[in-house]
């Protein structure tokens, strides 16, 4: 089974994130594979071993974004490709969606891609989603359990509802959430083949897509919001009941009840 | 001459580092406050590679570089002593003589399942109730050959992991001449029937690294279970303890960061005299010394592993590297304890638990004193 996983470099979640001139920066935080990405690329990985094929680790990024592609690659996948071209800026979600799945397409063959079940930095949650409806298979989000039946697939979903089972044809487009599993730690024989292979960098024309994009979504500001200030009161007394008739007198006072 | 690390170099100590502060870490005050063992991480060290750095990778280990081998031990020590010394003593101490001196016979039978972890940790027996520094007068240990079988009887004192292992490699006398030939390793697996294994030490340190005394009552053993030739047990244990020595300097490193780190942490918060501790000199002065020495420290360690890599001896290198990381890594928590004041020395803060564990450092695998010998003989001829 033809396998990709879709991986995103982030900053560490450790990061303290700043607004300088109106754009978000990390300062120097290091760079890691996006932690929910694990998750998926840990699903990958457990599918190829239970029914055999190959994981593709596939993301759209800038040149160092292949340090992200080398941890996917140390954990197990068999492959990864780069899509890198400054054509994609600026992209928005839109346009990452159908560069991967012209990424996809070109790959051939795929019966199952997966996602983590977002971002840690942009957080919008809705690429799996998207890349699904360019390619014109199934999506199913927020996979907590996944098994797999003759050319089929059955997921628990996690939704706000509770667990919802669903049943989809492949090939199909899976987005993960960490109940799925427990991401498995790159090992030094891993490391050794990641620092050896080669990451091939597909450009916008390789994938067959031209002209000028124009993002729907733009950031056209950001800024922090303003720190409220809290005070803090203690109220005391002789006993419980002092104390709960001054403190119902403060909020008397202060015309919360 | 290049002092970067390599790009798997850097991911492996990214990768090991991620590990132990998520997996050895935040265990380690209760592994310190309980004498135990931290089972748990330690099995999971096996699929990493951890328990396979002194392994070739046809017998399932790593067959991994000896300056990669110090990153993950410097990381282990970082996060925890006790976790650290165990798995540090299997590497060098336990794997490392079936490594470098095994038939490929024995190298088949005993390594895949201690790269594994599935045998658990492997120990090297030397140490005797009446010495350790001087081993050709203070093993007594002796091993005869009774038909197939070598038949040991002694005891043996203060040996890291049998436990919680699989097999000691055990330093036996094999011949009643009174010279450095008089000496053979032997591999005895720690179910054997003779051999009791005596309640763990209680330590200052490295807590976390069960310690123990042994006794052979009439041990029973293949006569294959020898490694390499009769007679060479001496100048085999002096070739695996230079890889040790190195691995103790490496270990000692990781104390000291974590140490330094938490004696940052902490003088960029507190404040005296009006300002944060960090904006005094005399704190200044001390946080500088420790960055400087932990530094020149990890050369000294990288710079003997290099030379073992390049095949020949690295002894004088490798003492040096041990004798000036573990003191070094002493006057480090020293000044972290100095530091933090009362706080550095309650349990509350774990600079205490990182000083009581670097203190082992100069005393295992070779006192200062001993090291001091070695480097002076070279120096000297």
């Amino acid at each position: 089974m033809n396998i990709v996983v879709c991986v995103k470099q982030t900053p560490d979640t450790a990061a303290t994130i700043s607004i300088e001139e109106g754009k978000a920066t990390w300062g120097d935080a290091p760079l890691v594979l996006n932690p929910w990405d694990e998750y998926a690329v840990e699903q990958a990985i457990l599918t190829r071993e239970e029914l055999g094929g190959k994981v593709t680790a596939l993301s759209l990024g800038p040149e160092e974004a292949r340090e992200a592609l080398k941890l996917a690659l140390a954990m197990g996948c068999d492959e990864a490709i780069l899509i890198n071209d400054p054509l994609f800026e600026s992209a928005d979600t839109l346009i990452v969606s159908r560069a991967l799945a012209a990424g996809i397409m070109k790959l051939g063959e795929v019966e199952l891609v997966f996602f983590g079940r977002a971002s840690v930095d942009s957080d919008s949650g809705v690429l799996g989603s998207q890349t699904a409806r360019r390619l014109g298979w199934p999506s199913i989000s927020w996979a907590a359990a996944i098994s797999h039946h003759e050319g089929a697939i059955e997921v628990e979903r996690m939704i706000d509802e509770g667990r919802q089972v669903v049943r989809s044809s492949l090939p199909a487009v899976i987005s993960v959430v960490k109940e799925i599993n427990e991401p498995r730690y790159p090992s030094f024989m891993g490391i050794r083949k990641a620092s050896k292979a080669e990451i091939p960098t597909w450009s916008a024309e390789s994938i067959g897509i031209d002209g000028s994009l124009s993002p729907a979504v733009t950031w056209p500001e950001m800024f922090a919001p303003q720190v409220k200030s809290a005070e803090c009161e203690f109220i005391a007394g002789q006993s419980a009941q002092e104390i709960a008739e001054g403190l119902a007198d403060r909020l008397i006072a202060e015309k919360v009840i | 001459m290049d002092f970067k690390l390599t790009n798997e170099q850097e991911m492996w100590k990214q990768a090991v580092h991620e590990f132990c502060a998520a997996e050895v870490q935040p265990k380690a005050s209760e592994m310190d406050a309980n004498a135990s063992f931290n089972h748990q991480a330690v099995k999971k060290m096996g699929p990493l590679g951890l328990l396979g750095l002194n392994i070739a990778e046809e017998y399932g280990g790593t067959g991994i570089d000896s300056i990669s081998a110090a990153i993950a031990i410097e990381e282990l020590g970082w996060s925890c002593g006790g976790t650290a010394l165990s798995v540090s003593a299997h590497n060098g101490l336990g794997c490392a003589p079936i490594s470098l001196f095994g038939s490929e016979e024995q190298k088949k039978h005993w390594l895949p399942a201690l790269a594994s972890g599935e045998a658990g940790l492997a120990a090297l027996a030397l140490t005797e109730p009446s010495g350790g520094s001087d081993l050709s007068r203070a093993v007594q240990t002796h091993a005869e050959l009774d038909g197939d079988e070598w038949v040991i009887n002694g005891s043996k004192a203060w040996i890291t992991n049998p436990s919680v292992g699989s097999l000691v490699v055990t330093l036996c006398r094999t011949d009643s001449r009174e010279d450095s030939k008089a000496f053979s390793l032997i591999i005895v697996p720690t179910d054997t029937k003779g051999l009791h294994i005596h309640p763990a030490e209680s330590k200052m340190g490295v807590r976390a690294s069960p310690t123990h005394a042994l006794s052979y009552e009439n041990v029973r053993v293949p006569a294959k279970h020898l490694l390499g030739e009769i007679g060479q047990g001496l100048y085999q244990t002096y070739e695996a303890l230079d890889g040790g020595r190195i691995s103790i300097g490496a270990l000692a490193i990781g104390l000291a960061r974590a140490a330094l780190e938490e004696a940052m942490r902490y003088a960029k918060q507190r404040e005296a005299f009006n300002a944060k501790l960090s904006g005094h000199q005399a704190i200044q002065w001390m946080i500088a010394d420790g960055v400087t020495q932990i530094e020149a420290a990890r050369w000294l360690i990288f710079h003997a592993a290099w030379k073992k890599d390049q095949g020949g001896r690295f002894t004088k290198e490798a003492s040096m590297a041990k004798l000036f990381a573990s003191e070094m890594a002493e006057k480090v928590c020293r000044n972290a304890i100095q530091i933090l004041g009362s706080y550095g020395y309650s349990q509350e803060y774990p600079v205490e638990r990182f000083y009581r564990d670097a203190r082992l450092m100069t005393i295992g695998e070779g006192t200062s004193e001993v090291q001091r010998m070695v480097i002076s003989k070279h120096a000297l001829g």
